[in-house]
């Protein structure tokens, strides 16, 4: 049974051009592996390199060196076009910040991912208005853009993007931080469904109730970081 | 001049250019450019004034000759062509149908002596439509897919603001239904709220239409929300190539994290 995620070997650097080429090693001989329908939580100090591990594996840092298998692409060392049919069709990424194209309705913001994987916008915008529901966005609001929403807001409708589309691999960077209590509960909901149907996990909580009832293992990153292990 | 080239390959490109090379004289305008543009892929070309981003577009589009190289475009019906070696009828057909130019300047994209229901008519007239009522209706529905009035259809560009100037240059490139867009600074010079509603303009037409762009601009904050992939140039040549966010977020040229670094926070 081949895991969903498979990373061996993994190191990263940062070089500083210019602030005097520093190199910075932040990461090295990184392995993680995750199979379909299990959860697993990235634990470590803050800048212990949960993030920067998490990025990696969505393709938006560079790894310096290793493979970062997701569904069978390597994800350092795949062309663009495929990380971006990956990010499409099969790797999700609930980031802690929303970021959108001001001015747009917050229910086609939700809907856009399926629009992407050919859904039609009938359908689309039906799951849609089904998640923002489920995350407590009142419908007066959909019509409008999330840009001048609150915190919370804003996190309730990335969640409400991220899991639109049913990807069989999902990052999850602190989904539950700025949440209160009813709609933490609503998005640990979503992260079981989710692990139901069989998705491969990888999250961020530092919330340690959260991470305790959905996480299936813990890997602490502080082994990955040079001079630290 | 008319045998295809075999590309072997699962999925062929639209475009495949090959050490592109363009020289004022002595000067360097762009040099030794290759990538190749997947169907439905949107790239950005960023860099600073000079940097050669613009005489790039200009020689992939057909606007300038470049010295050396080549620029492949999969025809629909002889497959992958040179269009520096193609004729110059070739070339404009392709210019007409297949391909579109968005400028900065809406006034060098429309013609603004013609009213906004003539400006995207033209066009349809020029791939062979005839029938005016049909031209009409089609010239209606495009002023609205790109949120100009239908009382606005006999008005002239003269009479628009900046921002429904570039939106009428939008529908008249695109009412052809072509398959690859160059846009030099699309945003350029527009108000920053003219300029969100223009780029969620841009991204719906691009997803519905299954386009395939080239975007030129300076803006990295525009790049981010409309470039899958993005070149970045300096001195005539492309320092870093990458998906979009991971150049912004982990630049690893040493110009590229400059330009970065660079940017003001709002």
């Amino acid at each position: 049974m081949n895991a969903m995620i498979e990373i061996a070997g993994v190191a990263k650097t940062f070089t500083m051009h210019n602030q005097g080429s520093a190199v910075i090693r932040v990461m090295e001989g990184a392995e993680l592996s995750v199979a379909r329908g299990e959860c697993v939580a990235l634990i470590g100090a803050s800048g212990a390199g949960k993030s920067t591990l998490m990025r990696m594996i969505y393709g938006n840092y560079l790894a310096a060196s290793g493979s970062i298998l997701v569904d069978g692409v390597d994800v350092a060392k795949a062309e663009p076009r495929e990380i971006l049919a990956l990010r499409r069709e099969t790797l999700g990424y609930v980031s802690q910040f929303l970021r959108v194209v001001p001015r747009v309705a917050t229910l086609d913001v939700v809907a856009e991912p399926l629009l992407a994987v050919g859904v039609d916008v009938a359908a689309a915008q039906a799951r849609a208005r089904e998640l923002l529901t489920r995350v407590r966005i009142p419908e007066r609001l959909w019509s409008l853009s999330p840009t001048t929403f609150s915190g919370g807001e804003q996190q309730r409708v990335n969640i409400a993007r991220g899991f639109a589309h049913a990807y069989p691999a999902l990052l999850l960077d602190e989904p539950t931080a700025s949440l209160d209590a009813i709609n933490r509960e609503t998005v640990l909901s979503l992260i079981e469904e989710a692990k139901a149907r069989g998705a491969a996990i990888v999250g961020i909580f530092h919330d340690e109730a959260a991470r305790a009832r959905v996480c299936d293992r813990e890997v602490d990153v502080t082994a990955f970081t040079p001079g630290l292990a | 001049m008319t045998t295809a080239i075999e590309i072997p390959s699962a999925v062929t490109p639209l475009l495949r250019v090959t050490d592109l090379n363009k020289f004022y004289g002595t000067r360097i305008g762009c040099a030794d450019v290759s990538f190749d543009l997947y169907p439905g892929e949107v790239m950005g070309i960023v860099g600073e004034s000079g940097s050669g981003k613009s005489t790039l577009l200009n020689c992939l589009a057909g606007h300038l000759a470049p010295d050396a190289g080549q620029v492949l475009f999969d025809t629909r019906a002889e497959g992958m062509r040179d269009t520096v070696t193609m004729s110059e009828p070739e070339r404009r057909m392709l210019g007409r149908t297949d391909w579109a130019f968005v400028h900065q300047h809406a006034r060098d994209g429309l013609r603004m002596n013609v009213s906004a229901g003539g400006n995207v008519g033209e066009r349809l007239m020029a791939v062979g439509a005839r029938h005016y009522g049909n031209i009409r209706e089609v010239a209606v529905d495009w002023l609205g897919r790109v949120e100009i009035n239908e009382d606005r259809v006999d008005d002239r560009p003269t009479a628009f603001s900046g921002g429904m100037q570039q939106r009428l240059q939008i529908a008249r490139n695109l009412v052809t239904g072509p398959r690859l867009v160059f846009m030099d600074e699309p945003t350029g010079g527009l108000d920053v709220s003219v300029q969100a509603r223009l780029l969620d303009l841009l991204r719906g037409l691009v997803r519905e239409m299954g386009l395939s762009a080239i975007i030129v601009t300076h803006d990295l904050a525009v790049v981010r929300l409309l470039a899958d992939r993005l070149m970045v140039m300096k001195d005539g040549h492309v320092v870093e190539t990458g998906l979009t966010d991971q150049v912004l977020d982990d630049p690893q040229h040493a110009y590229t994290q400059l330009l970065v670094s660079s940017v003001l926070q709002v």
